[in-house]
């Protein structure tokens, strides 16, 4: 197909790998962005020191530092540590697994933000209502808060999605077998690198719409009673 | 940690450091020239003018930035004779040249949206008004719309300027050595994996954080007149 020499199949399954990542990655940033807006908003100072830390690092620094960083950094820092204490150990990360951690570790700063700006926007004489009922504070996050924050989040977590779902493309430079990787082993075989890389474009086009599809869905799906 | 090794290569840093600022002013100052014409052939009533000016931010907004990075640097490969007759082959043959083609349009797509976005924000009536007084478009845009658009862009426009100071990391993938290329060169010679990307990550840190503080206080000139 394309002219690739049957290497669009293979393409098709580095697809596969994209999304895994980017799914679990995605969830991963959503479970981060939900403890770290809790965090933020928190009476604890220190809870709100260490969120605020890790927000604003992470956002000042390009994914592709904190990748390496991650990947190839990480497991010599630890490697040396041991070293000091006389203790030979020897780690080796799976590229899946560092993808996902980094990438739901980095858009997890962002999902922070969006989950905090939707947990504002739910009414505060509501949260007062809750306690006067006597419900507990964990009820009152998943009964009144979580629910309608989730709506207000739709479209920030959306954004975050469709710059994480690009950002996976990086995961080919710790070598796993996603999109880019295989469109670069296409590209190599073939010797037409243009069209590899423009059918791989299109693929993350094709994402990007189904992706703008699905939020509005949702979009209309949670704000139904409220037109 | 041995941290010898960043002062040992210190100079190397800074010049990997200038060529990241380099990139990014480049890439902005083409990128908004184009962003503005994008904007307007948007915001125009033809399709014949929309209808490209849609396409090109669509894919610049909907793939990411390695596979448009791969796609001209190594994809032009595959035109070389063609880009050989019109005397382009030399231009794209250069991975920096290939660098600030694609961080331009690249920011160019993502800035059009948010200024078509604040030129439509513009208050009716004042474009009304001006036109009642006799302004050309000309004038119309360079004393009533523009100079508002600008204060309303300006929010989005700064956070976009330091994503795509974060983004020039990419362009060490397509061998320009910037301040993650010079990194990625140290460490082949030294091993000092993490102790390199912890420095260039604090220097990336620094640079965003400058940013954020000077486009902070360019917005409170801006909107002086409100305080």
């Amino acid at each position: 197909m394309f002219g690739l020499e049957g290497y669009s199949s293979a393409i098709f399954t580095g697809l596969q790998q994209t999304l895994l990542v980017g799914l679990l990655a995605m969830l991963l940033a959503c479970i981060i962005g939900v403890f770290g807006a809790l965090a933020k908003t928190s009476s604890n100072k220190l809870l709100r020191i260490v969120a605020s830390f890790y927000t604003a690092t992470i956002r000042g620094i390009p994914e592709l530092i904190l990748l390496l960083l991650i990947f190839y950094g990480v497991p010599t820092l630890v490697q040396d540590i041991f070293a000091g204490f006389g203790v030979e150990v020897i780690i080796d990360l799976n590229p899946f697994i560092a993808g996902v951690v980094t990438l739901g570790f980095i858009y997890g700063a962002f999902s922070v933000e969006v989950f905090r700006g939707a947990f504002g926007q739910v009414p505060t004489g509501q949260i007062e209502a809750a306690k006067a009922m006597g419900m507990q504070s964990w009820v009152i996050f998943y009964r009144i808060l979580f629910p309608q924050a989730l709506r207000y989040s739709i479209p920030g977590l959306s954004n975050v999605w469709m710059l994480l779902i690009k950002a996976t493309a990086l995961i080919s430079v710790i070598q796993l077998d996603e999109v880019m990787r295989m469109t670069k082993i296409a590209a190599n075989a073939t010797q037409k690198p243009f069209t590899a890389y423009f059918f791989a474009a299109l693929l993350f086009l094709g994402i990007t719409l189904v992706s703008m599809m699905l939020q509005k869905y949702l979009e209309n799906k949670y704000t139904r009673g409220y037109h | 940690m041995s941290l010898h090794v960043i002062w040992d290569n210190a100079e190397w840093l800074l010049e990997g450091f200038w060529v990241t600022v380099q990139l990014t002013a480049s890439a902005v100052a083409i990128g908004l020239i184009v962003a503005l014409i994008l904007a307007l052939l948007t915001l125009s009533t033809h399709r014949f003018y929309r209808w490209p000016a849609e396409a090109i931010t669509f894919f610049f907004r909907g793939t990411p930035l390695l596979v448009q990075l791969f796609l001209v640097y190594h994809g032009s490969g595959q035109f070389r004779h063609e880009l050989d007759a019109i005397g382009l082959w030399s231009y794209f043959r250069e991975a920096y040249f290939c660098a600030v083609f694609v961080l331009a349009l690249n920011t160019a797509a993502y800035s059009s949206e948010i200024f078509s976005g604040a030129i439509k924000a513009v208050d009716k009536h004042q474009i009304e008004a001006g036109r009642v007084a006799g302004m050309t478009d000309f004038i119309l845009y360079r004393r009533i719309i523009l100079p508002q658009a600008l204060r309303i862009a300006w929010t989005g426009y700064s956070n976009e300027i330091i994503f795509i100071m974060q983004a020039t990391s990419l362009v060490s993938i397509i061998t320009v050595l910037d301040l993650t290329g010079v990194a990625g060169r140290i460490i082949s010679k030294t091993f000092a994996i993490y102790e390199v990307y912890i420095a260039v990550a604090l220097l990336y840190l620094v640079i965003t954080y400058t940013m954020v503080f000077i486009f902070s206080r360019l917005e409170k000139r801006l909107n002086r007149h409100k305080a």
